[in-house]
């Protein structure tokens, strides 16, 4: 299956930062934000889902982040940020009112209109869930044009689980199972790995997309659980990380064998990916 | 109708293609059971003489660390293998087990199903295998685990 590219041409927003302003911040988890971020020129992009922008905290430096709003609809943009450095620290911390820079969006696009008709399998890892958020809300809309659903979800800590406040929402449309690698005894639900969580989802091997995001650790053992199942490899789609500092194919930091991912990825299907996934120097 | 054990064992990943005649060796030493929620099913240090399998609800393996109290190491669900200390020398559990919810399950006598393998080299080759693998997969989960995979790494 094709990813889908979605921006080939450089525009202006490829190359210099649109401002955009805090208009929401809501604290996910201990370390973990998402901002609505409106822009102060223009209608806002159009973004795919799984595509990503380069945030640029002023100042500070700039990173990239997938989007995890709702797909397709120009307007405000939803990012999903997990605190893990100086930049990422800054973008969390912008409170209401306060500017970010913007470039993008970029790269390709979870295939989710090629996936019409199939069943559909979310497999998601700590702050992997944040680029399919966008599928599920998709899904959520479109869940006619789907078969079975199943969002699969794993994190480290029940304090680390994402969107909680969604869940029972989305339930009442799609499965949603939930585990994580460990937990007190207040933890009603489960503990393990993600990958558990497939023997208890329905879904017909051959006619189904899985959409895989995490950890590359996770993606691999997730991938290889779902080959096991019986799905094609070009059927499963994972999104791809590596450090990316241009965003639009110039620098060549992010290189993954012989393509880069912020212009060629993220979002690549198992088929693609799997020689490479097997070298350790990329 | 209530369905025998022969026929609910059928249903079992663990038993899974096992012939009539062993499947019914093992349903010789297997008996239904129920658990509330909340229940002990076993505890840390206790004789380990049965596994069960989970035929509805949810089971925590736990361990006690003292200061934190209980951590759920794993949980184990519908269809799924709870104990395999029963196998093993000198057969002690070495984590606590407690329902989560309402838990149906199928107990299997570790001793009764311990003589017949031995006098059943083949039915005890089979089982074997088939724990092997809940065992491997119980120590791949654990691996996994192990990396952390979701920390934070510290990059921007």
């Amino acid at each position: 299956m094709a990813t889908t590219a979605v921006t080939e041409q450089h525009e202006p927003g490829a190359m210099v930062p649109a401002p955009f302003r805090v208009a929401e911040r809501e604290q996910d988890t201990v370390d973990t934000w998402t901002l609505t971020l409106e822009p102060l020129e223009g209608p806002g992009p159009s973004i795919g889902p799984g595509q990503f922008m380069m945030v640029y905290a002023f100042g500070v430096g700039e990173v990239p982040i997938s989007v995890s709003g709702p797909p397709g609809r120009p307007g405000p943009v939803v990012l999903t940020v997990r605190s893990v450095g100086a930049v990422t620290a800054a973008i969390c911390a912008s409170e209401p009112g306060r500017t970010l820079g913007l470039r993008g969006p970029f790269g390709t696009a979870w295939p989710i209109e090629a996936a019409g008709g199939d069943d559909v399998l979310i497999i998601a890892g700590g702050i992997g869930l944040a680029p399919l958020r966008p599928v599920v809300l998709h899904v959520l809309d479109q869940r006619a044009g789907y078969g079975s659903a199943a969002v699969l979800y794993g994190a480290r800590t029940p304090g680390d689980l994402l969107y909680t406040d969604l869940h029972a929402d989305w339930r009442r449309t799609v499965d949603v199972e939930v585990t994580v690698d460990t937990a007190g005894p207040d933890w009603p639900g489960r503990v393990g790995v993600v990958t558990k969580l497939l023997p208890g989802a329905r879904f017909r091997p051959e006619q189904t997309t899985a959409f895989v995001c995490g950890p590359e650790i996770m993606m691999r053992f997730a991938a290889r659980a779902l080959l096991d199942r019986g799905l094609a490899p070009e059927r499963i789609l994972l999104s791809m990380e590596r450090h990316m500092d241009c965003g639009i194919g110039l620098c060549g930091h992010c290189q993954l064998g012989p393509t880069l991912i912020c212009r060629d990825g993220p979002v690549y299907p198992y088929s693609t990916l799997a020689p490479w996934l097997e070298v350790r120097e990329l | 109708m209530p369905r025998s054990l022969e026929d609910l064992l059928a249903d079992v990943p663990l038993f899974e293609g096992l012939d009539d005649e062993a499947r019914t060796l093992v349903a010789g030493c297997a008996r239904n059971v129920h658990f509330g929620a909340g229940d002990r099913i076993f505890k840390e240090g206790g004789e380990a003489d049965v596994f069960y399998v989970v035929r509805h609800g949810s089971v925590a393996v736990e361990a006690f660390v003292p200061a934190r109290g209980p951590v759920t190491i794993e949980t184990i669900e519908a269809g799924e293998v709870l104990g395999w200390s029963w196998l093993f020398a000198p057969y002690r559990w070495h984590f606590d087990a407690r329902a989560l919810t309402v838990v149906r399950a199928t107990v299997f006598d570790g001793v009764c199903l311990r003589e017949k393998c031995e006098s059943d080299p083949a039915l005890g080759y089979t089982l074997m295998g088939r724990f092997a693998q809940v065992l491997i997969d119980r120590l791949q989960s654990t691996r996994v685990r192990l990396l952390d995979v979701y920390g934070n790494d510290g990059r921007h």
